[in-house]
């Protein structure tokens, strides 16, 4: 039984709907990554599993007793709130020093406990709120650009830290970017999102194969590109997701 | 002069019940950038004032119903078309001026403007202390119950979701306990001071502070030294004391944060 599924969920965001009847499950233990262009409703799609947002149409289950850890594309702390790292960890519901030490340390920031959220850089500031997604060892583990504003360095290793924890608490993992190169060789699933599920399917390491590039574009510097769309099984939207492909190989 | 005297402990009292309960809430309005939103929020009392004087009823109800409904309707329409703070300009000043109109529209009613846009502490009676330390009960209350999600709600909206916070209850606990604290704070600062009492005692103790939780405790500190301080200033200067119990707040922000200043903290 998936963890997580989604049944024909359409979702609208002011005027404008932003997904629309969308199918999706995630099972225990998987990695499975959404890539799509901007205003694709990737991030949509997670606040929807989350529960920020309701769908107009369609049905989503949990699986009973569900816990999701979930990391912010981004958090603005104001700097009129003093709070430590420590402090955050505990909210809302306090938790003990020995889980929140290990969360930190699985995510490898084992010393900032004592440290001012506001003084934070921004790797610092993933990896606490990663310790904070993992508090409670998740079923599910939602991420959302996670590595915005990390450097190629910094997000290959957050991503690298991503499948210890998986490892480790054995979640499973969902996960949006449009970091193709350096997700996709992790994923067992990639789902290609532009409004709709256009397609998904197994990425490959295929790093030189010119018909991947292609498709995903000189934008990766054209080594890069890791994930081989599937068209041989049926589907009828292809012709909708030929022209957000061109876009994102001019991206 | 003694604080035994009657008329001068019933305005300490209730300048520090208004203290007490402003310094939790003034946080959350410093924090989530809602200091618009607190004068709006006053200033459209003065229209509940002025309504309920016209239908006999009590000033403290009238105050309170039209607060929430200013407070409501912000938070309805933010999000919604006009920039945020220029909604509030619109209907914060609209709200002063319709107040002032009717309150010079009622009829057979001899009413002292000048106390409810700048407090009458001393004139405060028994029945009021008891409305305004209910009043502070009641907010100091809902801070603490919602405390550990309110917090979480503000750091982040999503935060929350996924960790089963609604952030738009805790939206709508906020905004009740601003309607209760702009309601018993009229009497003691008056409707065009009460955001200060939020801010100014809030904004004093960030650079002293390094949880949330010392930050209300020291604002609770600070609007306490402001009331005291500011009850004695006006009796030696013969000052309106509602201004006055602001004015020390502002002496105490500027010594807290030139004290942050001269430690070369976190100012």
């Amino acid at each position: 039984m998936a963890l997580l599924e989604l049944q024909g969920v359409s979702i609208r965001t002011g005027a404008h709907m932003a997904l629309r009847d969308v199918d999706f499950a995630i099972h225990r233990g998987e990695i499975v990554t959404v890539v799509g262009p901007n205003g694709s409703g990737k991030s949509t799609l997670l606040r929807s599993m989350i529960g920020a947002v309701t769908p107009v149409a369609g049905r989503i289950t949990r699986t009973p007793g569900l816990r999701i850890g979930y990391v912010p594309q981004k958090l603005h702390i104001d700097p009129t709130l003093p709070i430590s790292v420590d402090r955050f960890l505990s909210l809302p519901q306090r938790v003990p020093r020995a889980i929140r030490d290990t969360a930190l340390e699985r995510a490898g920031v084992p010393d900032l406990a004592g440290r001012q959220m506001a003084a934070l850089s921004g790797g610092q500031l993933q990896r606490v709120l990663l310790a904070r997604a993992i508090l409670n060892a998740p079923d599910l583990l939602l991420l959302d650009e996670a590595t915005q504003g990390l450097d190629q360095p910094g997000s290959a290793a957050f991503y690298r830290r991503i499948e210890e924890v998986r490892d480790e608490i054995g979640c499973a993992v969902l996960m949006v970017s449009h970091e193709l190169h350096v997700v996709m060789s992790a994923s067992d699933r990639v789902i290609c999102l532009n409004g709709h599920v256009c397609c998904e399917g197994h990425p490959e390491v295929v790093a030189s194969a010119p018909e991947y590039r292609a498709l995903f574009g000189t934008g990766t510097g054209g080594a890069l590109a890791l994930y081989r769309h599937e068209h041989d099984h049926a589907h009828d939207h292809d012709e909708t997701c030929a022209p957000s492909h061109a876009h994102e190989a001019a991206e | 002069m003694s604080l035994l005297d009657d008329f001068l402990l019933r305005a300490v009292l209730a300048g520090l019940g208004v203290a007490l309960a402003a310094a939790p809430l003034g946080c959350f309005v410093v924090w989530r950038r809602m200091a618009y939103f607190g004068d709006a929020t006053a200033h459209a009392s003065i229209l509940g004032v002025a309504l309920a004087l016209a239908f006999s009823a009590s000033p403290f109800l009238g105050a309170l119903i039209v607060a929430l409904a200013m407070a409501g309707t912000v938070t309805a329409l933010s999000g919604k078309g006009l920039a945020v703070d220029t909604m509030l300009g619109v209907l914060a000043h609209s709200a002063l001026a319709f107040g002032l109109v009717a309150v010079s529209l009622i009829e057979g009613v001899r009413i002292d403007l000048m106390s409810y846009l700048f407090g009458d502490i001393l004139a405060v009676g028994r029945g009021d202390l008891g409305i305004i330390w209910g009043g502070a009960a009641l907010v100091i209350g809902l801070m603490l119950w919602r405390w550990q999600a309110l917090l979480t709600a503000t750091m982040s909206e999503e935060l929350a979701w996924a960790a089963g916070v609604n952030p738009r209850r805790e939206q709508i606990v906020l905004t009740l306990a601003l309607a209760l604290v702009v309601a018993v704070a009229i009497k003691v600062v008056g409707v065009l001071l009460i955001a200060a009492m939020l801010i100014i005692p809030a904004a004093a103790a960030r650079p002293l502070s390094s949880t949330p939780e010392q930050m209300v405790a020291l604002a609770s500190l600070a609007g306490a030294g402001a009331v005291l301080g500011g009850v004695q200033l006006a009796l030696v200067l013969d000052s309106p004391t509602g201004p006055t119990i602001v004015c020390a707040a502002a002496l105490i922000f500027a010594a807290s944060s030139l004290t942050a200043l001269l430690r070369g903290g976190r100012a």
